[in-house]
């Protein structure tokens, strides 16, 4: 056989062949070829979706609705979503003209960027953060303009950074609070004056609130509820974290008509709707799936409280988290890099955790470690971790 | 922090002081406390483990009982229903809604015994009007713990 690459040099589109594959991709290869090991790495629910939820799906299944919905999705859960971020985002949004139902976050923040960038905008976003984001604004043609997060700033994004940041290519803002992988939110001081420079600048904000009900000591309100801002701010979330609805793919963005018409034509050409099983599950979540999900957050919460006093007693600088499942100590001084770090503790002690850099290289000298894992697997976990970094 | 300990406790009794007060961001001086007033103010009546019975006491037999009562002049239920939580075969007992009046749930060593409390105890007590009894057959959920397993369902060890 011809040796293909050589061959076939020009075969991958140059904007596709340059991205890098995810550090997590890595791992996941390692992990994988390992016995009993505890994982911190895992980004989605340890709990499995509310059986109220799933029987839903089953009966939606049994009532025969096999179909595809309207391109928006079942207005019935638009109706539900916009009635949901009324009472607990205090957010207005019109169910026919300003909410369209996705594959999934995923696909809420692919049709975003897609709909507003033209080659060579630029986007602003903050790292280290979720693993999409940069990628996700190149596949656009757009270029991507990381704001970096400090520990010290117990990893807000600083509103000078953000202004710094700003070119006249500045398109939109990407946030994501509470964030993946450093489980920070933002106080309301600091989402005001972030709205003040996106009006001055007149920039889209794209506010990725995938992880906001999983808020635990103080809740600010969301950007898009300042003033001058829902009409230029797209609002990402969906099911997968608060209601443990990872596998059904189910997300949403809300924002002002045109926007979402705009992505409303992507997501028509592109997906053509998500699926009817999962819609009408969603619709159970947002109807009946409030005690459940409240449990599960107390759940977190308590393992947050347990894995960041450990990491600190141990002598590991955490951050305490105020939203989302994450945990984001510092490694630098035991001297080892973020990925010897990790690839060390997954062969001498079989703790998976993800080194920082997977989220962007200011993510050096970190770890995310999920606790989304049983409290004795955590607790486990950390005793590990504990002796691992005693004979270093 | 009282309710969410009680929640914890009731969940797994088992947990210490330390455990809990580590999860809920507290002394473990200040939890024992806590838990020490709850105890002496009887808001925790006891601890004990969810256990499959069946394998220390194999012929053990339970049954729920509907029982209508005759509601008295002063007290309505009340000493009826705490007369009849005496017995000590009587394991829950609770005043129901509905086509009866008290729910009550008993054990005993065998068939018989089960059937001798109901006919010459229970039935006989002035103000119990009828009796219907249900022997349980297999039990799959108690206190909220289904006592069946399930396949566990692995995630991927590694997810962004
Ligand atoms: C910040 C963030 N955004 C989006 C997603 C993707 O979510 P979804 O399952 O809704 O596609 C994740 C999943 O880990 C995430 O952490």
């Amino acid at each position: 056989m011809k040796d293909s690459k050589s061959h076939h040099k020009k075969r991958i589109a140059e904007h596709i062949s340059v991205l890098p594959k995810s550090g997590i991709r890595d791992f996941f290869e390692l992990v994988n070829t390992m016995d009993d090991v505890i994982s911190l790495g895992i980004g989605e629910p340890d709990f499995v979706t509310p059986w109220h939820i799933r029987e839903s799906a089953i009966y939606s299944l049994e009532k025969g609705h096999t179909s595809y919905t309207s391109n928006l999705g079942l207005l019935s859960l638009r109706k539900e979503i916009c009635a949901y971020l009324e009472k607990d985002y205090e957010l207005d949004y019109d169910p026919v003209r300003e909410c369209i139902i996705t594959v999934g976050v995923s696909e809420a923040l692919d049709l975003a960027i897609r709909a507003i960038v033209n080659p060579g905008d630029e986007i602003i976003y903050h790292e280290p953060c979720y693993v999409s984001y940069a990628p996700e604004i190149s596949m656009a043609h757009g270029v991507p303009v990381p704001v970096v997060t400090r520990e010290e700033n117990n990893f807000a994004i600083s509103p000078d950074d953000f202004r710094k940041a700003i070119t006249p290519k500045t398109k939109a803002i990407l946030l994501n609070f509470p964030c993946n992988p450093t489980g920070a939110t933002l106080t309301v001081e600091q989402k005001k004056e972030i709205a003040e420079i996106a009006i001055e600048h007149d920039i889209i904000v794209i506010t990725d609130e995938i992880y906001s009900e999983l808020t635990y000591d103080d809740k600010s309100p969301s950007i898009a509820t300042f003033p001058g801002m829902q009409e230029r701010t797209i609002f990402l979330h969906g099911f997968s974290k608060a209601f443990a609805m990872t596998g059904s793919r189910i997300g949403y963005a809300c924002g002002p008509a045109d926007l979402i018409d705009a992505m409303m034509k992507v997501h028509q050409y592109s997906m053509l709707c998500a699926s009817i099983t999962a819609q009408e599950a969603a619709e159970e979540a947002l109807r009946n799936g409030r005690s459940e999900m409240e449990k599960m957050k107390r759940e977190y919460w308590q393992r947050r409280n347990v894995i960041v006093k450990r990491f600190n007693d141990m002598g590991l600088h955490c951050v305490k988290p105020n939203g989302a499942f994450y945990a984001f100590p510092r490694i630098k001084d035991t001297g080892l890099s973020s990925n010897d770090f990790a690839k060390r503790l997954l062969s001498e002690k079989k703790v998976a955790v993800i080194p920082g850099t997977a989220f962007g290289a200011c993510g050096e000298g970190f770890v995310r470690c999920a606790y989304a894992a049983s409290m004795e697997d955590i607790v486990e976990a950390m005793e590990r971790v504990k002796d691992f970094i005693k004979k270093l | 922090m009282q309710n969410e300990i009680l929640r914890m406790l009731n969940e797994n009794a088992r947990l210490t002081p330390g455990q809990i007060a580590e999860r809920l961001n507290k002394s473990e001086k200040e939890v024992a406390a806590m838990i020490k007033r709850l105890e002496e103010d009887n808001i925790i009546k006891g601890y004990r483990a969810i256990v499959d019975e069946s394998v220390f006491s194999p012929n053990c037999v339970k049954a729920i009982i509907e029982v209508k009562v005759r509601p008295e002049r002063d007290g309505g239920f009340n000493n009826i229903a705490k007369r009849v939580s005496k017995f000590s075969e009587v394991s829950s007992l609770y005043l129901v809604s509905g086509g009866f009046d008290l729910l009550i749930e008993v054990q005993g060593g065998t068939l018989q015994e089960v059937a001798d409390f109901v006919s010459s105890k229970l039935s006989t007590i002035e103000g119990v009007i009828s009796t219907s009894t249900h022997f349980l057959l297999k039990k799959y959920k108690e206190s909220g713990k289904m006592l069946h397993n399930e396949d566990e369902y692995e995630r991927l060890k590694v997810s962004p």
